[in-house]
């Protein structure tokens, strides 16, 4: 049986939309379960509307309704290949899930946002309890969707001995808002439910249409962690749909950007994650250290968090021969005070005892439920945009991937990989920075580059956040405006791992298991 | 007069020493931390507030604390600091001191029970399993030191420990200070048991607990918590330092001084280790024990 044949595309590359082949369901569905098999992951699915007439489906009134198209972007990372296919569907179609199991929070999402019915899928709960993003009212809301967020039905188990634990949306800790539903045996926890949605803003509503004056305020506070991961998503899309060419020194400071970024963040976590078992040395310093790393950015930028240094186009900041000096030399003050305050954790056998097979998910589930990032290689999963499609300076000074011996995908696998890819984007940073090629910052038209868009054209943008791959799609109409701008944070990917993991764990391991993921809750609620 | 001198001491100074273990654990993270008398400040600004109470909730979580508070107070009747008699003593008080220490613990978990939350429901059963381990180690300890003595009053076994007995029986004392000091973590909800400073419910044994007291009923909480240090405290310090000079400036400086290190001793654990799996708590609660019932059998 022959494949459907989908269309490859590069990273950040735009191409007309009407190259996206278009087939019938069952070949679409065929050759995601087909590929699926020889690991192709779904990096986006998502719904759109089309501008053609309706499938007659024979009960809708056809005047009102647009007819949906269900497109996918499949990434192959042993083969590097970034595919795109696509099929039109009516209200409902047989799921993907119970074959294709990485679609299943995909599938709940488009359930919601189109009330569109995936037949057969186990688990359909509102993923943002968020009102459906249909333009016109063709078909009615369910009554699932647009409720108070975790007001569900609830996985639970019945029985001598079980007990449910009911954690947030308000924490004892300063943390972002998120339901978490155990049922546990004593101690031991047999399922845990994720319900999130409670920081849904619209943002993917918001920007239709766009770019409007405010998309780029919306691509910065995405996830206030991973500013410069979707900035740099989003920057990426934009000039690939103007055909803007972005200079090699603004392409050198935008990998400074994103690996300051992830040095902050993966070393709070190392911090935070020696603070969860109590173990005060490495968690104050490196509590102090990230604060290094973020100061690094905003040398460049003037803020912690790197807001306003990518831009289309280009980066907002120059780093002149003096900030440069100050950059390596903090770069390297840091680099020491990080293997100072992490080896220490290695070498306590307190801590690795907490760590070492805690919260294990293994490879076969890490691969069948698609997770990316650092999760994902601490199971053994080979994975990194920065490898597999790389752009900017990834394409011309290569960045190691992490070297570590333990890919059992538990705590301390999670922590490992972390700490080797703080060492790698170290060495990535110290070789780039010494050949910081010469050049302007921007493009001189960069300010009008939003009004130039190619009309009826898809992009797909990947980028390798600190968390794991960032995949922005854009599909523009015949006007150059957005006609559809689905995101997909690397949690999207995740959340359900975390769930995995705590299966037949201890209930007080899971702060630990948490932190190990460490995940984004507005960046999965959007 | 010198009857009254250790429970003021122990009114006044409990708190400094929940101070001397922060100052110490922030030495170790390098940080400046809070200053030594911060405690003192914590309980002020806790009696300054009011307190709210969940409407789910019975007399019996607000009695919880003022109970837990007042048999804190009545221990400290019957314990000796080194030389310094009890102001009550009788023949069985230690056994009576144990079970002040259990009637506490009662209140504190009914009244976690009281708020019908699953967290204090969790909370509870952990504290309840590890204090059924916790209280045979600390029997036999004290049952150690009775049988080497010869009194069941806490009083005379604590005056009759000097350097003579320490000389002749030092394995099966160092067995019973090591095996006490354990179930002083465990009871004092250190780490590497507990983790008083986490705010992760989840993973929290004691201050899970108290998690709705809020204001005056806290302040109780944490004073009779300070001075619950302050009791295992002088125990372990009166039977681990055998200073019995007869001269009441040198026997109070020593015992004294032997608290400050013991709250230094607790800072430096909690700095250099993780807390353990809560499932290998009981497992090192049951070497306690083992540690006292072998200082018990080999005298």
């Amino acid at each position: 049986m022959s494949l459907a044949k989908a269309c490859p595309i590069e990273n950040s590359q735009a191409i007309p939309f009407s190259r996206v082949p278009c087939v019938p369901f069952d070949e679409f569905h065929r050759h995601i379960v087909e590929t699926g098999h020889h690991g192709t992951r779904i990096s986006s699915l998502f719904v759109m509307e089309t501008s053609g007439s309706a499938p007659s489906s024979g009960k809708t009134p056809p005047t009102l309704i647009r007819p949906l198209r269900l497109v996918a972007i499949l990434a192959n990372d042993a083969g590097k290949t970034l595919t795109v296919i696509s099929t039109d569907i009516g209200t409902s179609y047989p799921a993907l899930t119970p074959t294709c199991p990485q679609a299943h929070m995909f599938e709940r999402e488009i359930a919601e946002q189109w009330s569109v019915l995936p037949e057969g899928h186990p688990r359909l709960t509102p993923v943002r309890f968020q009102p459906p993003l249909r333009s016109n009212d063709g078909y009615p809301i369910s009554a699932n969707t647009a409720g108070l967020p975790g007001v569900t039905d609830f996985f639970r188990i019945e029985g001598e001995g079980i007990h449910e634990v009911a954690v947030g949306p308000v924490h004892a800790g300063v943390i972002e808002p998120g339901h978490f539903r155990f049922q546990c045996h004593g101690e031991d926890v047999f399922h845990l439910e994720i319900s999130l949605g409670y920081q849904h803003r619209g943002i993917e509503r918001a920007i239709l249409g766009g770019p409007h004056r405010r998309t780029l305020h919306h691509m910065e506070t995405l996830a206030g962690d991973t500013t410069v991961g979707h900035t740099l998503a989003y920057s990426q899309a934009i000039e690939a749909l103007s055909g803007c060419k972005v200079s090699r020194r603004a392409k050198v400071l935008r990998a400074v950007g994103l690996e300051l970024e992830r040095l902050a963040n993966h070393t709070g976590d190392l911090g935070a994650l020696a603070g969860d078992v109590g173990f005060l040395p490495t968690a104050s310093y490196c509590g102090r250290i990230r604060g290094d790393f973020l100061n690094l950015t905003a040398l460049i930028c003037g803020s912690r968090l790197g807001r306003s240094f990518i831009r289309p186009g280009g980066v907002g900041f120059d780093v002149d021969s003096e900030r440069l000096t100050r950059l390596t030399d903090g770069l390297s003050r840091a680099s020491k005070d990080v293997h100072v305050a992490v080896e220490v954790l290695w070498e306590t056998p307190s801590v690795m005892s907490r760590f070492e097979d805690t919260g294990v998910v293994s490879r076969k589930v890490c691969l069948e439920l698609g997770l990316v990032g650092p999760a994902a290689r601490a199971c053994g999963s080979e994975q990194d945009i920065r490898r597999d499609f790389p752009r900017g300076a990834y394409r011309t000074s290569k960045i190691l991937l992490p070297a570590f011996e333990r890919r059992i995908g538990d705590v301390a696998s999670r922590a490992f990989v972390r700490w080797a890819e703080i060492q790698n984007s170290l060495l990535f940073l110290r070789e780039i920075l010494q050949q910081l090629p010469p050049g302007e910052i921007i493009e001189p038209e960069a300010a009008h580059l939003s009004r130039t868009l190619e009309p009826d054209s898809l992009v797909v943008s990947l980028v390798e956040g600190w968390r794991g791959e960032i995949c922005h799609t854009i599909v523009t109409d015949a006007h150059g405006a957005f006609a559809r701008y689905k995101i997909v944070d690397p949690s999207f990917h995740n959340w359900i791992g975390l769930e995995m993991a705590m299966r037949n764990q201890e209930i007080s391991d899971f702060p630990l298991c948490n932190k190990s993921f460490n995940l984004s809750y507005c960046g999965f609620d959007l | 007069m010198i009857r009254l001198l250790h429970p003021l001491l122990a009114l006044l100074f409990a708190p400094l020493l929940q101070g001397i273990i922060m100052k110490t654990q922030a030495f170790f993270a390098g940080r400046q931390g809070p200053p030594v008398i911060q405690p003192y400040h914590d309980l002020a600004r806790l009696f300054r507030k009011g307190a709210v109470f969940s409407e789910t909730t019975t007399w019996v979580f607000r009695a919880g604390p003022a109970i837990g508070l007042t048999i804190g107070i009545l221990c400290l009747i019957f314990l000796p600091l080194g030389n310094m008699p009890a102001m009550v003593s009788f023949h069985g008080d230690l056994i009576f001191l144990i079970y002040l220490l259990s009637l506490h613990r009662f209140f504190t978990v009914i009244a976690a029970m009281d708020t019908g939350s699953a967290f204090e429901g969790m909370g509870a059963s952990r504290e309840m399993s590890f204090s059924a381990l916790a209280e045979p180690a600390f029997f036999f300890g004290l049952a150690t030191i009775a049988r080497l003595t010869g009194t069941l009053s806490l009083d005379q076994l604590i005056h009759g420990i000097n350097i003579n007995l320490w000389q002749t029986h030092v394995g099966s004392l160092a067995l019973v200070v090591v095996g006490l000091f354990l179930v002083f973590l465990a009871e004092n909800s250190r780490i590497p048991v507990d983790d008083p400073s986490t705010h992760l419910e989840l993973t929290m044994i004691h201050e899970v607990m108290v998690l709705d007291h809020s204001g005056v009923d806290f302040g109780f909480i944490e004073y009779a918590a300070a001075l619950k240090l302050w009791i295992l405290g002088s125990v372990i310090v009166g039977i681990a330092i055998p200073v019995r000079t007869g001269i009441p400036g040198i026997d109070i400086s020593a015992m004294c001084l032997g608290l400050i290190c013991l709250a230094v001793i607790i800072g430096i654990v909690g700095s250099i280790m993780a807390r353990l799996r809560l499932l290998q708590v009981p497992q090192l609660l049951v070497g306690a024990c083992i540690f006292s019932v072998i200082g018990f059998l080999i005298q």
